[in-house]
């Protein structure tokens, strides 16, 4: 059990920099999921962390020690590799065993670690057998189980899931959850499956470009994005994204779309006309027929789910929005009257980041 | 009944493809028998050869079956090398296979476990000029031992190495061919391996023994079977460094035994020692078949 402590990593491969600064500190035993579309860095930033890679710049601490220049295997860490690493010649066993023995564990140390892992991961019956002979959820269980056996301060997972199919991910998930917490094990998890990340993650750090854009919980990530691209990553169907514009003093937007609406959580530090991008995501999208404030809602696709449709369209002016609603409404080339709640809204500026109500306004406004 | 022409269509389609089929088979079972039969005559006529008395074939006949003297030429060509110990310098078979094969199989092995290290430092390290390390050993594949003969023999020569096993063995094994392959197999070693080898606490020397290796283990034992028959092959190099009897290979001895002078050459003890030059190499063959089809077939994910 430790803690994890990252500042300032770079990296640059050749003339092209892959990270551009990231801090970050784990406490003991949490469970981190770094999340990010393909290509973001993430796999870079848990090499690093392994000590598989050298950062340009920044250090790392593993348990307040500074581990930056060490080999991997004087890290005291575990990792689970996207397609398992299994070594296709040994057991199972042997497998699991290997790193304990290169350390130099007595014979019946090892035998114990690796059994008890075993059990605990439900592949004793599986010890004898070679990679090739195990389906792909008892090759992950084993890459598992090779890093539990070593107790190690810090689990590093790249990807574990993605060569699984559907339903056993899930199953693995769920477990992999339970395992950690069991363990009390220190984890940095990389993934690009923000469902997985959701469900998997004490903490989120959404990459984007090689920068942390939000490091928060997954509900935080998901109430407060901090700018578009976690908003519009975070979230399925995306959150949708209209231009307007700031008007009535700070106090509310006119939409591209038709209405100019007011904040419902107090107004802007802006000057008027301001271009804002306001995101919505569907499911808070309503459908309004009575109501005489309602945007017409042309539908160009219905995608029918059994509980609620997904419904896709655009708004006048040209913008698409789509809307999770729980009826079977409408169908292709109906205008539906929807309602965008400006309590639901999330407001960014010019730059795509967050911009909050003005403090103290806020309050006087509900005073 | 429109189903029923439809069947009996597709039947003699299918009988006609099938009559096409057997033809191309026929065709292609001659061919090869063609083949066994131009290969396996000179071979054939070799082993019935050894089993008639001398002055037979030494009238010009070509006997195509089998004498009575095979027991007593095998025997004479094993302990004595023959009867007229002018003609083959009274070198007994034994000696000559035992030195050909000490010399194919230092070469082999020497050469799988020079390449073997060469590759895996050209593979997994780098290091400043790899590449033109790479480059250096590949430049040695166009320059085989005959076309480096001459300075190859005054180095022997120099490091007083004629005459000895050291100085027939060294300058065959340093080649490049064998540290290409296994560059190519090496290279698709996935990377992850040698990751979670490197998690696991293994320097590279653990990794190279417990990893590579055994990952290696049907590519070194088809190119065993290549070089031990390249090694035992050799002709030119072993005629020219080694003027010791003692250290005559069984290649080079069988063509000493041909066409020495003035006396007869005594056929049936020259084809009995070819049949016994030939052993081996089918030995090594037969036994490390299995493995050297896997090597050159399958590629272990
Ligand atoms: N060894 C390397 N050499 C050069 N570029 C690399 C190397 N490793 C990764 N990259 C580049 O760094 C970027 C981030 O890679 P990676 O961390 O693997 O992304 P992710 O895991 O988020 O998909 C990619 O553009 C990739 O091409
Ligand atoms: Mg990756």
């Amino acid at each position: 059990m430790a803690t994890l402590t990252l500042s300032g990593i770079r990296k640059s491969f050749g003339a092209t920099q892959v990270l551009h600064g990231i801090d970050l500190d784990v406490a003991d035993g949490e469970m981190i999921v770094v999340v990010g579309a393909s290509g973001c860095g993430k796999s870079t930033l848990l090499r690093i962390v392994a000590g598989l890679e050298t950062p340009t710049a920044g250090s790392v601490l593993i348990d307040g020690r500074d581990v930056t220049r060490l080999e991997p295997a004087d890290r005291d860490i575990a990792m689970v590799f996207q397609n398992y690493a299994l070594y296709p010649h040994m057991s199972v066993f042997d497998n699991m065993a290997y790193g304990l023995r290169i350390r130099g564990m007595p014979t019946a140390e090892i035998r114990k670690r690796v059994a008890d892992a075993a059990e605990m991961l439900e592949i004793a019956q599986l010890l004898d057998r070679k990679p090739r002979q195990l389906s792909g959820g008892q090759r992950q269980r084993v890459a598992m189980g090779r890093a539990v056996v070593r107790e190690p301060k810090l689990f590093l997972f790249d990807e574990p899931l993605s060569n699984l199919d559907a339903k056993l991910r899930v199953q693995m998930r769920a477990e992999i959850r339970r395992l950690q917490k069991r363990l009390g094990v220190t984890s940095l998890f990389v993934t690009h499956d923000q469902v997985e990340a959701m469900t998997l993650g004490d903490r989120l750090v959404v990459m984007h470009q090689g920068r942390a854009a939000q490091v928060a919980a997954p509900m935080e990530v998901w109430g407060t994005p901090a700018d578009t691209y976690v908003a519009g990553f975070i979230g399925s169907p995306a959150m949708n994204f209209l231009s307007a514009a700031l008007s009535d003093g700070g106090r509310a937007a006119s939409l591209k779309a038709g209405p100019t609406l007011p904040f419902a959580d107090g107004p802007r530090a802006a000057a008027d006309g301001t271009p804002l991008t306001i995101g919505i995501r569907p499911e808070h999208v309503e459908h309004r027929p009575e109501a005489a404030d309602a945007i017409p809602l042309s539908v160009d696709l219905v995608e029918p789910l059994g509980s609620e449709t997904v419904i896709h369209g655009h708004l006048p002016g040209g913008e698409s929005l789509v809307a999770r609603l729980p009826l079977a409404a409408g169908a292709i080339g109906d205008v539906l009257p929807v309602g965008l709640p400006p309590a639901e809204w999330h407001v960014f500026g010019t730059e795509g980041s967050r911009l909050p109500a003005r403090q103290g306004v806020a309050a006087a406004a509900s005073r | 009944m429109l189903m029923r022409d439809t069947t009996a269509q597709d039947l003699a389609l299918a009988r006609a493809t099938e009559r096409r089929q057997s033809r191309s088979r026929w065709l292609a079972h001659a061919v090869l028998a063609l083949g066994v039969l131009v290969f396996a005559f000179p071979i054939w006529v070799t082993i019935v050869g050894s089993s008639h008395d001398a002055s037979t074939i030494g009238r010009g006949d070509m006997p195509l079956w089998f004498g009575g003297e095979a027991v007593a030429n095998y025997v004479s060509a094993w302990v004595s090398g023959g009867t007229a110990r002018r003609t083959t310098g009274g070198l007994p078979a034994w000696l000559m296979l035992w030195n050909s094969l000490n010399m194919a199989v230092l070469i082999a092995v020497g050469k799988i476990a020079i390449s073997l290290l060469s590759a895996y430092a050209v593979v997994f390290f780098s290091f400043p000029g790899r590449m033109v390390c790479f480059w250096l050993i590949f430049i040695t594949l166009m320059l085989p031992v005959e076309v480096r003969i001459i300075p190859t023999f005054e180095v022997m020569v120099n490091l007083q190495l004629t005459n000895t096993m050291t100085g027939l063995v060294v300058p065959l094994i340093a080649s490049a061919t064998a540290t290409l392959l296994f560059r190519q197999f090496f290279l698709t070693i996935p990377d992850e391996y040698v990751e979670a080898a490197k998690i696991d606490g293994a320097g590279p020397l653990r990794f190279f023994k417990d990893v590579v290796l055994p990952l290696s283990v049907t590519n070194i034992a088809a190119l065993f079977v290549i070089l031990f028959i390249y090694g035992w092959n050799q002709y030119l190099w072993p005629l020219l460094i080694v003027t010791d009897k003692d250290l005559t290979t069984v290649v080079v001895g069988i063509t000493k035994m041909i066409g020495n002078g003035d006396a007869q050459n005594e056929w049936n003890i020259i084809m009995a020692t070819s049949v016994l030059a030939l052993l081996p190499p089918v030995a090594v063959v037969i036994f490390m078949q299995r493995w050297f089809v896997k090597g050159l077939t399958e590629t272990e994910k």
